[in-house]
């Protein structure tokens, strides 16, 4: 384990011999015209070798997005360096390359930019306003949905309305970017390093932007500090430091300060959903109608519309829900520009979707349990079709069994015992209540991967992925699969990502497919080097049979007699030198590629319990308890799959109560500082219980997995705001997150004047 | 103020003589020109402690400190945290406990544990749990930190 011995290599640790340091001059202003921009002090600064402004580099375009099936985004993608206009404070505006890092910053600072300004446009709610002659700032309205929501609001028995806002926060790594490009004219290999998540879509995109061979780019993965969809999109200084490399000649190395980072890196989640819901006397769910407003920021990012999308694809969560209408409008803000950030669009969603269910409760007079039994999909259903779809495929639902999730996370968490006791609480005159959540997830996006197990001559296996690890232990769950399947010592497994030029294609880490994508075709690969260690063996033993033979442990014997004939993985792979397999009639190599392709994603989903105090004085609140629990179809490494659940819950509290980016009214970012952006020390967490169950396998894997990654940060907000509104002892109290001491202090004045009214 | 300044500074018990300005961190200082690594850096504003390492005894967070300030202390980073190639407790203890993900935060934590519980391996459970809330983590959500840093104090406290 290097990195505890301090042998980590995050992207700061990359260097090479005269290399450059690239600093970016970055807009001061919310929206404005560049009216001119003076780099001679620059220029003449001890140690600056370049200032680029967008004019040097004209000829590359702007940085596009993925394949979607959303038209005419195009216009609103950004350019590398601001052309006229400056749309958000943080824009590159010019690059700034020098002899160290210090010089570098010591230069940008002397290049002055003179802005025009113009009214910044800061929120969502407003009418669209123009992006560019032509373009307003509403680039696409994102509609979904299925069966007569009109009639079925004709005919409800009630119908519930909520106004409800996620705040915008975002992933936050605690190692902000770094990008190092080099080139070697002796190869023609242009090569960017410190670059992740989807290494081939990455490269493509680059090699398109800078109009070379996709095979003469070379991306190289080191550690990562932390991913969490932030990370490994390409942004303007990837392939700023890429230009430059070519162009100066020299290797150039790009490392983000905190503040940069704040204002530079992809923002998220901030939605703002006017829903309706039609319900019956039961309080069985007819029909919902949602219009959302996503405030993407100042530009469309490599992520295209892809939030808005899930947003509206999952809003209906695990439940039935027969008639469905969903307009997402998706609209440009001068803010920093958004993206995804673990699980993407069904935080969101699960906020609303869950607040819905409390609110019908209360509406209908039930418990808050008891609504979501009456509306969930029942296990018999299995596999559902949602009638909507995501990521331009049908959504169908694979496999799962909520009510019986339910039943466990009622039981593991007590949830009678936990009513009582805060009820009992309450009496005593505590603020404190409890919670609940349940939501559906998806993962495994695929298409498909690939992956090349081989055995060299001392039976170390090599397992070449085209997987990114972002931290979250993938080279260890991939080793496991891999030695599972082969029969074989995981510790005798080495597991390659990260590297383009030792695979030809792959989609990388995200969106929970990892271990579903590349673990399936780790399965099918290890598979095929089993066989044929096996067939070589049978030669050797002169056994006709293969059938009687077992690989285990890195050893092909005899079922049964482990201690009879045998040959080890090492002598197989010996034996399949090239001029031994030929005269042997084998394929040189013990080695074998396994693709695995699949078209639909698979559903994991999960239930959250929270138990919160209220500080009526401070407006504080305490989640005192939290059960997080989630079916992965099959855990291939609980320790690890906890950790992903530990990990993203705390996260999720983040987002719930204390994480925010706020603006000052001309556009200019408040929270630009940790001390500003307050992401949760050990001191907010709570005892954290997780539950990891196993009840409904995959069937569109032939490992039965599906993606952990996501999966503790999806109710986190909706769980926490449900048990807020308990202690509150008012369904629909908490509108907004995240929950912080001030909007919590309105909330109580406000139902206090109601009180103090209602007693007049 | 650009003028550089020749200093030694003793990181690990080994002289470094490097050349710097005033105004460069004792992190970047250790990165850059002594080049040990393994000290990374997150905020540079001493909020998030990543690059915590010990001064004198004292853990510091080395984005707050120039090196200049540093010299003639004795510095101890993440690379000398093991002895004689052998982990030190709370090293075992991260990887047994799975304490790390991405592992950025792990050489700040692990020299913030170390600075406290070499002195004194008895601090309360409050105790360890304030300590450890001064940094932070953005992958683990603390659980295993904490469980790890408690069983190293356990381990530490026998020796």
């Amino acid at each position: 384990m290097p990195i505890v011995k301090g042998c980590g290599r995050y992207a700061a640790s990359i260097s090479f011999p005269h290399q450059l340091h690239m600093r970016i001059v970055r807009s001061t202003h919310a929206h404005g015209r560049i009216a001119s921009i003076d780099a001679s002090k620059a220029l003449a600064a001890p140690g600056c070798v370049a200032v680029w402004t967008a004019s040097d580099v004209a000829e590359i375009p702007p940085i596009e997005f993925r394949a979607t099936e959303i038209q005419g985004l195009e216009p609103y993608r950004q350019s590398i360096l601001a052309k006229t206009h400056v749309r958000y404070v943080g824009e590159p505006i010019a690059a700034v390359f020098a002899e160290d890092d210090y010089q570098a910053e010591d230069a940008a600072d002397l290049v002055t930019v003179a802005i025009e300004e113009l009214p910044a446009l800061l929120s969502a709610d407003q009418p669209p306003a123009q992006f560019a002659p032509g373009y307003s700032t509403e680039p696409v309205i994102v509609r979904k949905g299925y069966g007569d929501v009109d009639a079925a609001f004709r005919t409800a028995h009630a119908v519930v309305e909520l106004d409800l806002r996620i705040g915008r926060h975002s992933g936050v790594p605690l190692e902000a970017r770094g990008a190092i490009a080099r080139y070697d004219p002796v190869r023609d290999v242009l090569e960017l390093h410190a670059a992740t998540k989807r290494p081939h879509p990455g490269r493509d995109l680059l090699a398109r932007m800078l109009g070379r061979s996709p095979l003469s780019i070379h991306l190289y993965e080191c550690h990562i500090g932390g991913g969490f969809g932030i990370r490994g999109e390409i942004y303007p200084e990837d392939v700023l430091v890429c230009a430059a490399a070519l162009r100066l000649a020299r290797p150039i190395k790009w490392i983000e300060d905190r503040r940069e980072h704040l204002m530079a890196a992809n923002h998220s989640r901030q939605q703002h959903h006017l829903l309706r819901v039609a319900v019956d006397r039961e309080g069985h769910v007819l029909a919902i109608d949602d219009m959302f407003f996503h405030d993407q920021g100042a530009y469309v990012r490599t992520a295209g519309a892809r939030v808005v999308e899930w947003t509206a694809s999952m809003l209906p969560g695990p439940y039935r829900v027969p008639a469905y209408r969903v307009a997402g409008h998706f609209r440009l803000t001068n803010k920093t520009p958004a993206g995804t950030y673990r699980s993407p669009g069904r935080y969101e969603s699960t906020f609303v979707c869950e607040q819905m269910m409390d609110a019908i409760a209360a509406r209908i007079g039930i418990d808050r349990v008891e609504v979501r039994r009456r509306n969930l999909i029942a296990g018999d259903d299995m596999p559902y079709r949602r009638q909507l779809s995501g990521n331009e495929a049908e959504m169908v639902l694979d496999s799962g069994d909520y009510g019986l999730l339910l039943d466990k996370v009622l039981d593991r968490g007590g949830w009678q015992g936990l009513v009582g006791e805060v009820a009992r609480r309450r009496a005593a005159g505590e603020t404190v209540g409890v919670g609940i959540a349940c939501f559906l997830e998806k993962s495994g996006l695929g298409p498909v991967d690939a992956v090349r197990v081989k055995v060299d001559p001392t039976g170390t296996v090599e397992v070449v992925t085209s997987s990114a690890s972002l931290g979250q232990g993938v080279e260890t769950v991939i080793a496991q699969i891999c030695a599972d399947a082969l029969g074989h010592d995981y510790r005798k497994v080495r597991v390659v990502h990260g590297r383009t030029d030792l695979m030809d294609y792959g989609f990388g880490a995200h969106a929970g497919r990892a271990t579903v994508m590349t673990g399936s075709a780790t399965h099918i690969a290890a598979l095929k080097v089993r066989a044929k260690a096996i067939a070589v063996a049978a030669r050797h033993l002169q056994e006709t049979d293969p059938g009687v033979l077992d690989l285990v442990e890195g050893k092909v014997a005899y079922k049964g007699r482990p201690d009879g004939p045998s040959m080890t993985l090492a002598e197989i792979a010996n034996a399949l030198t090239p001029t031994a397999a030929i005269a042997k009639g084998f394929e040189p190599g013990l080695a074998a590629e396994g693709v695995f392709a699949c078209d639909h994603m698979t559903y994991p989903y999960g239930a959250h319990i929270a138990v919160v105090s209220i500080d009526r004085e401070t407006g504080g609140v305490r989640v005192e308890h939290y059960l997080a629990a989630y079916d992965v179809g099959v855990a291939i490494n609980p320790m690890l799959v906890e950790g992903q659940i530990a990990g993203s819950m705390v996260q999720g509290l983040g987002g719930a109560l204390f994480e925010e980016f706020l603006y000052d009214p001309d556009g200019t970012p408040l929270c630009l500082t940790f001390s500003d952006y307050l992401m949760p020390t050990l001191a907010e967490v709570p005892d954290l219980d997780v539950l990891v169950t196993e009840d409904a396998p995959s069937p569109l894997n032939p490992l039965g997995v599906k993606g952990a990654g996501e999966s503790g940060i999806t109710g986190v907000g909706a769980a926490i705001a449900s048990a807020v509104n308990d202690a509150l002892g008012l369904p629909g109290a908490v509108k907004e997150l995240p929950i912080t001491p001030r909007r919590l202090r309105e909330i109580m004045a406000k139902v206090a004047s109601l009180d103090a009214a209602a007693s007049l | 103020m650009t003028a550089k300044l020749d200093i030694v500074l003793s990181v690990n018990g080994r002289n470094y003589e490097v050349r710097v300005e005033p105004r460069r961190t004792l992190v970047d200082t250790l990165r850059d020109q002594c080049g040990l690594t393994g000290t990374n850096s997150g905020c540079e504003h001493g909020v998030c402690g990543t690059c915590t390492v010990i001064v004198d005894g004292e853990p510091v967070r080395s984005c707050l400190m120039f090196a200049v300030q540093a010299q003639g202390s004795q510095i101890r980073t993440i690379e000398g945290l093991s002895e004689k190639g052998r982990l030190h407790p709370l090293q075992r203890a991260f990887i047994e406990h799975h304490g790390l993900q991405c592992g950025f935060c792990t050489p700040g934590f692990l020299m913030l544990a170390a600075s406290c519980l070499d002195h004194d391996p008895h601090l309360s459970d409050d105790e360890l749990r304030a300590l450890l809330s001064s940094n932070l983590c953005r992958c683990t959500g603390y659980q295993n930190i904490l469980k790890a840093v408690r069983a190293a104090a356990v381990e530490m406290r026998s020796q």
